[in-house]
């Protein structure tokens, strides 16, 4: 009988979302004006990444699920559109 | 004897809290359902008693605001968004397609498992004293003023959410990997379509309200600047969480009883929904273009000009799939053999009062209108029009035409039409005198008002008394028919969808051998001219 072991990627991907995680909470602390927030989102979207490829296995897939994948992310987009309209247009 | 059903294969409790057969998943949820309705319902008894007269005779200011609240999350939470979907939809997915049951028979039962846990957890909070928020949970009074029980609300909302999201994802996996053969899309009965509609905004959008219910809590236990602008956040950032997905939630109350409505207006009168493409594209449409519009909510809140001028002419487009729809079902009765059973007597009362609450809806959308009748009963009227005259009207009108279906018994025809014309006049006598209110400037959420406006307050809870009566009697003919009514036929209104080709009620696995589908749907003028059975 094999013994079970998780897989490698899986570990990986773990350890890299910590990794990140200890980097988004360490550069919150350091000034870079609005910097900050274009590291926060750049590594909040590799995480993003991480957890849609490796975690949902969508590197595996093609056809029907990516285009609902896709779609997911494409909603989100409207939500930033319409809602940032607001913000950006308001006095 | 007759032929073992899924009713009668086993009696035990175990063999009905335990079942991943869809129908009975269906019966458990249509009862949960009937539970939630009459507390949401009871709610709405006091809230129309104490507005009978224009001063404060049967509950406090403070008491009227959990009231309503409490209305208002039961009735959108736990019974309309569940309604058809859950219920129908679980029953008749499978059946219509031709498939022994949904994708996920195990996640179908835990989705109803998770459905009772959120329920429990809101009953939780309304039996410890309520909240007073309002069903919209409006920051920063939900999280910073609001001394009532919240956080246990919106735990409870965000459970429910869970099952939403499963069921949608079953739905969908089922409609597109379990299909007869032969059953290309395009023979898919309208109800399906509209299912999957539903089921694609259940899954998109619920998960924005899983989120903006934990930022509430993080807000509110952790005193993070999200929605409170005196640390930095800003409250019309919950607004636009919030409605992201409490708009496309109108669109899945209503989908579904469009699909209805297709089903029953083809039936009765005998012919071909009219265009057929169209009324499917337009649920689709309808799903799509209803996330482009909910800053129509806000209007009055400090949203730029902009962004409420591009709202306002977006909650125009979406008008037209829908108005796409009435028409075909128009076009559809033109020459039809139309027959006016129980069921088509609801699916016209729907049509004409989602016409109505449609309509209505356009007045909002106009910039310079909302914000004279923002808040004001005109409001509340529009969106029970849809709501209520909408979608229950459709829900009841679906579980008349499928009762022989789900029991293998038949109904009585006379207190069912009886039931179905009383539902239409007390729906009106009680909401369009508030369109009235509404106009003249009556706002919402008070339990006290000026005496010019008893009258059409009286003539609103008279209404309310009617429709109060009018909604029991099915729980009294149906439940009746369920245990002595006549045993039905396997097709009772001769119809060509797949769910009437297997015996009623139907047996374990649906289907004794796979059906295989041949021709279009609806085809009611070739080998179905019989005339119905049940008038």
């Amino acid at each position: 009988m094999t013994e079970w072991r998780p897989p490698l990627a899986l570990v990986g991907a773990w350890l890299a979302l910590l990794g990140l995680l200890a980097l988004t909470v360490t550069l919150a602390y350091v000034p870079l004006g609005a910097g900050n927030a274009v590291v926060a989102l750049s590594i909040g979207t590799i995480k993003a990444v991480l957890v849609a490829a490796i975690f949902m296995e969508l590197r595996k897939r093609h056809g029907l699920t990516l285009v609902f994948a896709a779609a997911g992310l494409f909603w989100l987009g409207i939500l930033l559109w319409l809602g940032l309209m607001d913000f950006m247009t308001r006095t | 004897m007759s032929e073992p059903n899924y009713l009668t294969t086993d009696y035990t409790l175990q063999s009905w809290f335990l079942t991943t057969d869809h129908k009975r998943i269906a019966i458990l949820y249509f009862a949960s359902l009937i539970f939630f309705f009459f507390i949401g319902g009871a709610a709405a008894t006091a809230i129309r008693i104490e507005l009978a007269t224009p001063q404060a005779d049967l509950v406090s200011s403070d008491v009227y605001n959990r009231l309503f609240t409490m209305h208002g999350i039961i009735m959108v939470w736990f019974f309309l968004i569940p309604s058809i979907p859950n219920t129908l939809g679980n029953f008749l997915v499978p059946l219509m397609i031709g498939a022994r049951d949904l994708a996920f028979p195990r996640l179908n039962l835990m989705s109803w498992y998770i459905f009772m846990l959120g329920g429990c957890t809101t009953l939780f909070a309304i039996l410890a004293g309520g909240i007073d928020t309002g069903w919209t949970f409006y920051t920063p009074f939900s999280t910073l003023y609001s001394n009532s029980y919240v956080i246990v609300a919106a735990a409870g909302v965000f459970i429910a959410g869970f099952s939403s999201i499963l069921t949608g994802l079953n739905f969908i996996v089922t409609i597109h990997r379990l299909r007869a053969p032969g059953l290309t899309w395009y023979r898919l009965p309208l109800f399906l379509w509209s299912l999957y509609a539903t089921s694609v905004i259940l899954v998109l959008a619920t998960p924005v309200l899983a989120v903006t219910l934990l930022l509430i809590a993080t807000e509110r236990f952790f005193g993070v600047g999200i929605f409170d602008p005196r640390i930095g956040g800003d409250p019309l950032l919950f607004q636009h969480l919030f409605w992201f997905y409490s708009h496309p939630a109108v669109y899945i109350m209503i989908l579904p009883g469009m699909g209805v409505v297709n089903e029953l207006v083809s039936c009765f009168s005998r012919k071909p929904v009219f265009g057929y493409k169209f009324v499917a594209w337009a649920s689709l449409a309808i799903a799509a273009v209803g996330f482009l519009v909910w800053g129509h909510h806000m209007f009055v809140s400090g949203q730029s000009l902009i962004a409420s001028l591009v709202f306002s002419f977006m909650s125009f487009v979406v008008a037209v799939p829908s108005a796409i729809k009435v028409f075909n079902w128009t076009a559809t009765l033109h020459k039809g053999s139309i027959h006016f059973d129980a069921p088509m007597l609801y699916a016209l009362a729907f049509i004409g009062l989602f016409t109505i609450g449609g309509l209505t809806g356009l007045f909002l959308a106009c910039l310079a209108f909302d914000v004279h009748a923002t808040d004001t009963y005109f409001v509340v009227a529009h969106f029970h029009y849809i709501m209520v005259g909408g979608m229950v009207t459709a829900y009841f009108g679906g579980l008349h035409y499928w009762w022989p279906k789900i029991t293998g018994r038949l109904y009585s025809e006379y207190w069912a039409r009886t039931a179905a014309v009383l539902i239409f006049f007390g729906f009106n006598l009680t909401f369009f005198p508030q369109f009235i209110l509404g106009a003249e400037g009556m706002p919402r959420r008070y339990h006290v008002y000026p005496p010019e406006f008893q009258v059409w307050n009286v003539l609103s809870s008279g209404g309310a008394a009617i429709l109060a009566v009018a909604y029991l009697l099915p729980m009294f003919y149906l439940g009746y028919s369920a245990f002595f009514g006549a045993r039905a036929p396997a097709n009772p209104w001769n119809a060509p969808g797949l769910e009437w080709q297997t015996s009623s009620p139907p047996p374990e696995e649906n289907f004794e051998t796979q059906p295989v589908v041949t021709r279009e749907p609806y085809q009611y003028n070739e080998a179905f001219e019989a005339e119905p059975q049940n008038a």
